[in-house]
């Protein structure tokens, strides 16, 4: 049964347990197909090649929702995000073979906001390949 | 052509609603990996005082996306689709998405700016339920590249 984190129990400071998330490219089918976002760009090589593109990349929006994971298993409650914004850097390349490509998150807390709202904010580190692919992805969360 | 100013402050007329079904948002969460049970079960989501299960939070995402094709269809903007990538994306949530809600979606220009021959075009959606209460507004910034030659 899920809990819901303590705001008390946070320090600015606090790490927040890793994640890493393989991506393949049926990890991108599954998705085109799950958000209804079926840009060619994200399954078809030779399109993405013909606009400029490496190779296939991940949907921006799965890496986002990749990278939240960190902090809603943290948080108990995926409710408790009330604010989450990132910028789009570097494309996350998933070439055609049996790794693809592996997107590392960590997180901790950047400062705790408000004590009456019980609002933390928590600053992202969102990588593929060595490099960040996110620019300045920040959650603020409503503990209990 | 740069985009034209004036669109700024633009504001289109609310969405039919999208009804969020629990089967949607179990296929959401599977497709991004996600095993939190908030998604899928009734009694973790309630334990935690929710509804109904929820969605995760970039869920939304699928429904104000959709909503923005008025705006990045609209002839009278003259947005070039081919040229346009994702720039920035944010989320600011009254509530988390639960299954049974009945979303609607107003789209809105938020700004415009020009820089180096790329066009930077900012989409809000606020999203309301079927009681017009005010869920999540979705803040989307879309890169329109400089076309060839330009």
């Amino acid at each position: 049964m899920a809990t819901r984190l303590k705001y008390d129990e946070v320090e600015a400071g606090t790490e927040l347990p890793p994640l890493t998330v393989p991506v393949t490219r049926a990890t991108l089918v599954q998705y085109a197909g799950a958000s209804g976002d079926f840009n060619p760009i994200h399954w078809n090589e030779k399109f993405a090649k013909e606009v400029g593109l490496p190779d296939v990349i991940a949907h921006g929006m799965f890496t986002m929702a990749s990278a939240i994971r960190v902090v809603t298993d943290w948080a108990g409650d995926p409710g408790a995000v009330v604010e989450y914004g990132v910028r789009f850097t570097k494309p996350v390349v998933v070439p055609n073979d049996d790794k693809g490509a592996v997107i590392e998150v960590s997180g901790k807390v950047a400062a705790k906001l408000d004590d009456e709202a019980r609002t933390v904010r928590v600053d992202l580190t969102v990588t593929a390949g060595g490099q960040k692919v996110l620019g300045q992805p920040r959650a603020v969360v409503q503990l209990a | 052509m740069p985009l034209d100013q004036s669109f700024v402050g633009r504001t289109y007329p609310p969405t039919e609603p999208y009804e969020v079904g629990r089967e949607k948002i179990r296929e959401f969460a599977e497709a991004i990996g996600d095993a939190n049970p908030a998604y899928t079960d009734q009694r973790t989501a309630k334990a935690l005082g929710h509804p109904d299960v929820i969605a995760p939070p970039t869920f939304p995402f699928a429904i104000t996306y959709r909503a923005a094709a008025q705006v990045v269809n609209d002839p009278d903007l003259g947005l070039d689709f081919s040229r346009v990538v994702h720039g920035d994306q944010k989320f600011t949530y009254i509530r988390p998405v639960h299954a049974g809600d009945r979303l609607s979606v107003t789209c809105a220009i938020e700004a415009i700016k020009s820089m180096a021959g790329n066009d930077f075009i900012t989409i809000t959606g606020t999203v309301h339920d079927q009681y017009g209460g005010h869920v999540v507004t979705s803040t989307m910034m879309l890169v329109v590249r400089a076309a060839e030659g330009e």
